[in-house]
């Protein structure tokens, strides 16, 4: 007889005292337990359950940037603190991934004497895939785990609360100003990021390799392609959203003090990075696929 | 003349009663709220009349705060009515939601200051953001409810995080009052406090209410901070207001739960929660 679920359960009567408490008998006994159906099913629901939540606190956030008010100040407060301070860090990627792929292009193509592509392979690579991308992971790991870890603190102090009693939508005052630096800015760091990348390249090929300057520039800008680098920006502006809504998210269902903003903050970090690498892929398909 | 005499008498009756039970402010009727398993509410009726103090007292985790809560609109209950002005708030979107809390000004157990703001913007907060008011002219404001919880201009510009926890407590008052708000909550205002400065806060308290006319309910477990801001007391356990009256009573009453709860008594209808269950059995 499989034991019965329905109703109240009376802990004090069915299970057995342990400690201050009592060790439940509800958990299904193995015997009628199917050991490989149920956690599949348990984790099926789970992660529906985190699809859904995320998606309302999605369409929420998106819906609030177009609604006023407006906070023009924590925009631009937070485009500073997205792009500007995250600079340093992604500049020094682009440039070191640049150099190394001039470097990498040559060993190779030295045995085909198919040095000349350099230019081509540095600046596809770098507008196409290397320049979002690694400025996205970056800006994942600076940005999206100082939101989470801001806005998990408010919650857990009940800054968030507060801001409810005082007739603040949380929504538009923490949340839309964020996810709208992130979309407008990440462009503009990619932007930034292309070029320096380019010229990493430039330094190592001319410098290094010998390539002759204004051949490699003209190579580079006969090779450059409108769409190359719109694809860029436009996986910048995803990966922006979902790193800024990653940050948000996780930071504002943050539970348990110091632990729960901790787990927050790494698991911005970790979601907002796996869904960078799968975006770039569905983004790259959208454009390139034949 | 008879007639005259008559109606005087009764008109004056009538402000008696006006003062003794004036309308209600906030009703409360049937609210239920569990977590899971754990019924944190189970049927609470409370009425909070207008312009009085009301503290509901109860142990830790007798669902004080999620009472509280509900009446924000911060949980949404299981079921029950929460009328507001006779506005009924259960179910209410968060636009209308909005509205009704312009009504309401707050002091959290540890002040809840935002830390990227200063003391003033703090203070000013509501009045620049829900209220629409002007830069300087919440300012103004700001100072002016600063001065009255003894917080001079030296600290408007300082941070949160330079201040004592007592400063923070007074600061968050400050912010509560700021917008003049029609119902004060307090969240156990003395808790980490000492004992001078639980006093400090609680006058503070009493002040602020009178002076603005509020209505006021505060949750604690402080039974000296209670009874000194406090015009009515209820005391909620197993889900239930299990006693309420008016202050001076508490002392007079022969209920059991108040009884064992303001003297500490291990022995009565409280059960202490130490076996895990879900629910006080007493």
């Amino acid at each position: 007889m499989p034991p019965d679920f329905s109703g109240k359960y009376d802990h004090t009567k069915d299970c057995q005292p342990f400690w201050s408490g009592y060790l439940c008998n509800r958990k299904i006994p193995t015997v009628y337990a199917m050991p490989l159906i149920q956690p599949l099913g348990r984790l099926t629901l789970a992660f529906l359950e985190i699809i859904g939540r995320l998606s309302i606190f999605a369409s929420t956030a998106i819906s609030h940037c177009f609604r006023p008010p407006f906070y023009p100040r924590l925009i631009l407060k937070q485009m500073i603190e997205v792009g500007y301070y995250s600079l340093p860090v992604v500049g020094l990627t682009a440039i070191f991934t640049g150099m190394v792929l001039a470097l990498q292009s040559y060993t190779g193509f030295a045995r085909f004497s198919a040095e000349s592509a350099i230019p081509n392979v540095v600046i596809v690579s770098i507008t196409r895939e290397l320049g979002p991308v690694l400025a996205g992971l970056m800006v994942a790991g600076r940005v999206g785990a100082a939101m989470a870890a801001e806005i998990g603190t408010m919650r857990v102090t009940e800054q968030i609360d507060a801001l409810y009693t005082l007739a603040t939508n949380p929504f538009k005052y923490l949340i839309a100003p964020r996810v709208i630096a992130g979309v407008l800015t990440l462009p503009i760091l990619v932007l930034v990021a292309d070029t320096i990348g380019v010229f990493g390249g430039y330094l190592v090929a001319v410098h290094k390799l010998g390539f002759n300057p204004a051949t490699y520039l003209k190579n580079t800008l006969d090779f450059m392609e409108a769409i190359d680098v719109i694809s860029g920006l436009v996986k910048a502006a995803a990966f922006g959203f979902i790193i800024t809504l990653m940050g948000c998210y996780h930071g504002f269902n943050s539970k348990g003090g110091a632990q729960g903003v901790g787990s927050a903050t790494t698991n911005a970090v970790v979601s907002a990075s796996i869904l960078i690498l799968t975006f770039n892929y569905l983004i790259t398909e959208l454009f390139f696929s034949r | 003349m008879t007639s005259t005499m008559t109606s005087q008498t009764s008109q004056k009756n009538n402000q008696q009663n006006a003062q003794e039970n004036p309308p209600v402010k906030i009703r409360i009727r049937g609210l239920n709220k569990a977590f899971g398993p754990k019924v944190v509410l189970d049927g609470l009726d409370l009425d909070i009349h207008e312009g009085k103090s009301l503290v509901v007292i109860g142990g830790s985790g007798t669902g004080k705060s999620v009472l509280l809560k509900c009446i924000l609109g911060l949980l949404k209950p299981d079921s029950g009515s929460i009328e507001i002005d006779g506005q009924e708030i259960v179910g209410l979107g968060n636009d209308a939601m909005e509205v009704v809390r312009q009504k309401f000004g707050m002091l959290f157990q540890y002040a809840a200051l935002f830390d990227s703001l200063t003391i003033w913007e703090n203070v000013a907060f509501g009045l620049m953001q829900a209220h629409g008011m002007s830069k300087s002219d919440a300012y103004t404001i700001a100072m002016e409810k600063l001065a009255l919880v003894g917080l001079g201009e030296r600290f408007a510009g300082k941070f949160p995080a330079e201040l004592s926890t007592g400063m923070r407590k007074r600061v968050g008052l400050a912010r509560a009052i700021a917008t003049s708000p029609d119902v004060l909550f307090f969240d156990e205002p003395t808790t980490g406090l000492d004992p001078v400065m639980g006093d400090v806060i609680d006058q503070l308290i009493v002040q602020s209410v009178q002076g603005l006319g509020a209505t006021a309910l505060t949750i604690s477990h402080d039974m000296d901070s209670a009874r000194r801001i406090s015009d009515r007391i209820a005391m909620l356990y197993d889900g239930k207001i299990a006693w309420v009256g008016n202050t001076p009573d508490l002392d007079t009453t022969d209920n059991p739960y108040i009884h064992q709860f303001i003297n500490g008594l291990l022995e009565g209808p409280i059960q202490f929660r130490l076996t895990g269950t879900d629910r006080a059995t007493g």
